[in-house]
């Protein structure tokens, strides 16, 4: 049970406060709603980008992480196809710090363009190191593209291509933060050896007089729904064959996430797991296997991959996994299996309770999806799930017609 | 009207409080120790094992041992162990690192009764059937196959073999090396490495006098002592520093590794040699940090550290740069400890540091089972809690002098061995 105050300030910024005395720690966590899916087809990758230029500088702090090293404080952030996210950790004594800075760089960048060229050559590089220079590493950019046709869940947070982040102009920079990063379209989350209103104080203080402007519309185009399998071949440097299985899959609000979620728990959480057991341990047919669904805010996505031991054809692997498949459309699953996966989720969430960072991130999240308590019914949710609604929900996934199947082949 | 341009007030991180471990023993001698504190209804227990008998004709006994511990029983499945870890929502985890392996169980208070019978099982009665064993190695191999394309593995293994040669250390695992292991050696290691004499248990979370009581009658009774062991003993002699170049023509980025041997926690110069790395690479706003990503742009990230293992120390600095800057990456940090040994860093930058550090110190005291973690690094090393004092001690006040000559003492470029894997 995580508890929590909220106020939301005339400007329209939404505060939540999680006040935790067992820790001298406090954290601030600010989550702007913007993430990859808004951005404009031809400047793919900027939501990222502008992530790091957001440790440029703001309009009255040259330097964003100094002054908080300064006081003992950390801080990161990530982008995701949904959301930027920016927290930082630091003695509660020096709370104040952190809403000096938080609140000048909502108020204003610096806009340096020295920054932009440095950070474009920094997400450059990052681009390599996560998806060029690695194997299998570019599987995203590929299969994103393959599985969304309209959404733009189509391209990866990091971007379509480096072109993409070698353009980008200071001009657009100034536009992003003009339209996505204003109070109304941010969620703050104190959390730690805090008050309740000694955080209303400074919010008032740092944040009160940052001018609203009007949360951004958001209107995507939705995904049209699938209608015929899809299949496709890459052959690449690397040492292993490797099979993705794709299929569209509910959204995070919806009750079928958490439908997928577990059924992706039943195949491959654990030692115990059923494809472990059966394609790892009984068949050997491969040497890893994992299912995992992507809980996006729009309709993700439920992913198997694996890589098939050496001798093994794809054909016989792939075959194997939909055995697997068939047995989740056709059977139920048995009480056991299902109560075993439903505990591992109810402690997760109690371990998950352990760290600060994780509630206020947990409580941010929760308060975009609509309502910051439900992270307390979270559990809940996962609990009322019954072993019809998972074949129910294995039926409605697990079709050809929904489904990409990528081969990753060795050269 | 509010000056957004003076930053507030702020105060110095005065007290550090640690959670001590409280030590007991169990019936059989095996030691406990006990970091009592946290909200939550969970426990997490750790059973360290030394590892012992290296022997580089058979590398990788240790560990396969210990990652095959959940293998089977001579009663339980790998499924069954599984099964009923998974029915009580607790997490078992095996963790192989240089010096030690570990089982460690994280579960609700409620379970824990029922989830250590499977931990003493895995403990005491695992068999490494001939059949997971085949699955062992073939999977084994297959991960080794990926890893061997990436950069910064092949930079890791070169960098360790550089150092440490074929000791447990810095031996280069390949792939005929898991062709070499039988059960025999397996049973072997198990008897050996896994009993009570090699044994100590850490306790962290909300523990009782109940959870005392039944991890004695666990661990404390019926577990057999087995063949005397020997302990890992290495040394090793900081050589002259060498490049070692692994050219890969199609590679966007270089992995690069440059460091050498150094001492480890129980040497006087470490918590200085931690300000001073941490100044050079370890946190984000480092020189290397500032002036490789921040302002060349020639990497994602770059970092350094000082690392403590039980028979010797080092140093290494970290980083994936653009193929293309590789050498002007190389030289920058050249340049960079250069700039260590023969100027002095600056008030404003160590004060800086200094509560940077404090901070990161107070900050990593979050629960329980962080305390816990804390009392690991000491109790890995032989230290007690003075340790720490000592350490704030340093952090506080050591000064721009002692850090240059510390510089010069361990940081000098020439010593250091330099691993490139890509283009340079």
């Amino acid at each position: 049970m995580v508890s929590y105050n909220r106020f939301t300030l005339d400007n329209g910024l939404c505060v939540l406060v999680h006040e935790d005395f067992t820790t001298p720690m406090a954290v601030v966590n600010i989550l702007y709603d913007v993430g990859a899916r808004d951005e404009n087809p031809g400047q793919t990758g900027f939501a990222h980008l502008f992530e790091h230029l957001m440790f440029g500088g703001s309009v009255n702090i040259p330097s964003y992480d100094e002054p908080l090293q300064r006081v003992g404080g950390e801080n990161n952030a990530f982008t995701s196809n949904d959301i930027t996210n920016y927290y930082i950790t630091l003695p509660a004594v020096n709370l104040e710090t952190a809403f000096w800075l938080e609140s000048d760089r909502m108020l204003s960048l610096a806009f340096s363009e020295k920054s932009l060229e440095v950070q474009k050559n920094v997400v450059c590089e990052e681009f390599k190191q996560r998806y060029l220079n690695q194997p299998y590493g570019d599987v995203w950019l590929k299969l994103r593209p393959l599985v969304y046709k309209k959404h733009p869940y189509r391209w990866a947070t990091i971007g379509k291509e480096l072109s993409h982040i070698e353009n980008a102009k200071i001009e657009d920079v100034k536009a992003f933060f003009k339209k996505f990063y204003n109070p109304a379209n941010a969620i703050m989350v104190v959390g730690g050896a805090v008050t309740t209103a000694e955080v209303k104080e400074l919010a008032d203080k740092w944040f009160g007089s940052i001018p609203s402007s009007p949360k951004p519309v958001r209107d995507l185009p939705a995904e049209p729904q699938q209608t015929v399998e899809q299949r496709e071949v890459i052959k690449a440097d690397v040492p292993l064959n490797a099979i993705y299985t794709v299929f569209h899959s509910p959204a995070r609000n919806d009750q079928g996430h958490y439908e997928a979620d577990l059924i992706s728990d039943i195949l491959s959480r654990g030692n115990a797991s059923r494809l472990h057991v059966s394609l790892v341990k009984n068949k050997k047919l491969f040497s890893e296997i994992a299912a995992h669904s992507t809980g996006s805010l729009d309709p993700g996505l439920f992913i198997i991959e694996g890589k098939p031991v050496k001798g093994v054809s794809m054909e016989d692997a792939e075959a194997a996994i939909w055995e697997e498949i068939n047995k989740l459309k056709n059977e139920l699953v048995p009480a056991d299996e299902l109560t075993k996966v439903k505990n591992k989720v109810e402690s997760t969430m109690v371990f998950s309770e352990m760290s600060l960072l994780d509630k206020a991130m947990n409580l941010a999240m929760f308060e975009l999806l609509g309502n910051a308590s439900d992270l307390n019914k979270e559990t809940g949710r996962y609990l009322q799930v019954s072993a019809q609604d998972i074949k129910d929900r294995a039926n409605s996934v697990f079709r050809k017609e929904n489904s990409t199947t990528l081969y990753y082949l060795a050269n | 009207m509010l000056n957004r341009t003076l930053a507030p007030v702020f105060k110095q991180v005065e007290k550090i409080q640690l959670i001590k471990a409280e030590p007991h023993v169990l019936d059989n001698n095996i030691e406990l120790y006990v970091i009592n504190g946290g909200e939550q209804e969970l426990i997490r227990i750790e059973l360290i094992f030394k590892n012992v008998n290296w022997n580089s004709a058979k590398p990788l006994q240790a560990y396969a041992v210990n990652t095959m511990l959940v293998e089977g029983t001579s009663k339980l499945s790998a499924r069954e162990i599984a099964e009923k870890i998974d029915y009580y929502g607790a997490f078992l985890q095996l963790d192989y690192n240089y010096d030690y392996s570990t089982v460690t169980l994280f579960t609700l208070t409620k379970h824990l009764e029922s989830t250590l019978s499977v931990v003493k099982a895995v403990v005491t009665d695992s068999i490494f059937a001939e059949s997971e064993l085949q699955t062992f190695k073939t999977n084994q191999k297959q991960k080794l196959l990926v890893n061997l394309e990436k950069n910064d593995f092949l930079g890791r293994r070169l960098f360790s073999h550089a150092l440490f040669g074929d000791t447990i250390y810095g031996y280069k695992t390949e792939s005929f090396d898991y062709d070499k292991l039988d059960r025999v050696q397996l049973l072997e290691y198990f008897k050996s490495a896994y009993q009570p004499s090699n044994c100590a248990i850490i306790a962290s979370g909300k523990i009782t006098d109940n959870t005392i009581k039944l991890l004695n009658s666990c661990f404390g009774s019926d577990w057999d002592h087995g063949p005397a062991f020997t302990a890992n003993t290495f040394s090793f002699n900081a050589d002259k520093g060498f490049e070692h170049y692994l050219e890969r023509p199609e590679a966007l980025q270089s992995a690069i590794r440059l460091g050498r041997v150094s001492v480890n926690r129980q040497h006087p110069d470490f918590p200085g040699l931690q300000v001073l790395n941490t100044v050079l690479g370890g946190y984000f706003s480092s020189r290397l940090m500032a002036n490789i990503r921040e302002d060349k742009g020639y990497t994602y990230g770059i970092g350094s550290a000082v690392v403590s293992l039980q028979n010797a120390g080092y140093f290494v600095i970290g980083s994936e740069v653009g193929a293309h800057v590789c050498s002007a990456a190389i030289a920058e940090i050249e340049k960079e400890i250069k700039i260590l040994q023969t100027q002095l860093i600056g008030k404003e930058e160590l004060e800086l540091v200094r509560n940077y550090m404090m901070g990161s110190l107070l900050g990593s005291l979050e629960n329980a089972l962080s305390h816990g973690d804390k009392f690991k690094n000491i109790f890995f090393s032989g230290l007690t809690y003075e340790y720490y004092e000592q350490y704030i001690k340093v952090v506080r006040n050591i000064t721009a002098e002692e850090l240059q000559q510390l510089a010069i003492r361990y940081l000098d470029f020439s010593d250091l061995q330099k691993i490139i894997v890509g283009k340079k």
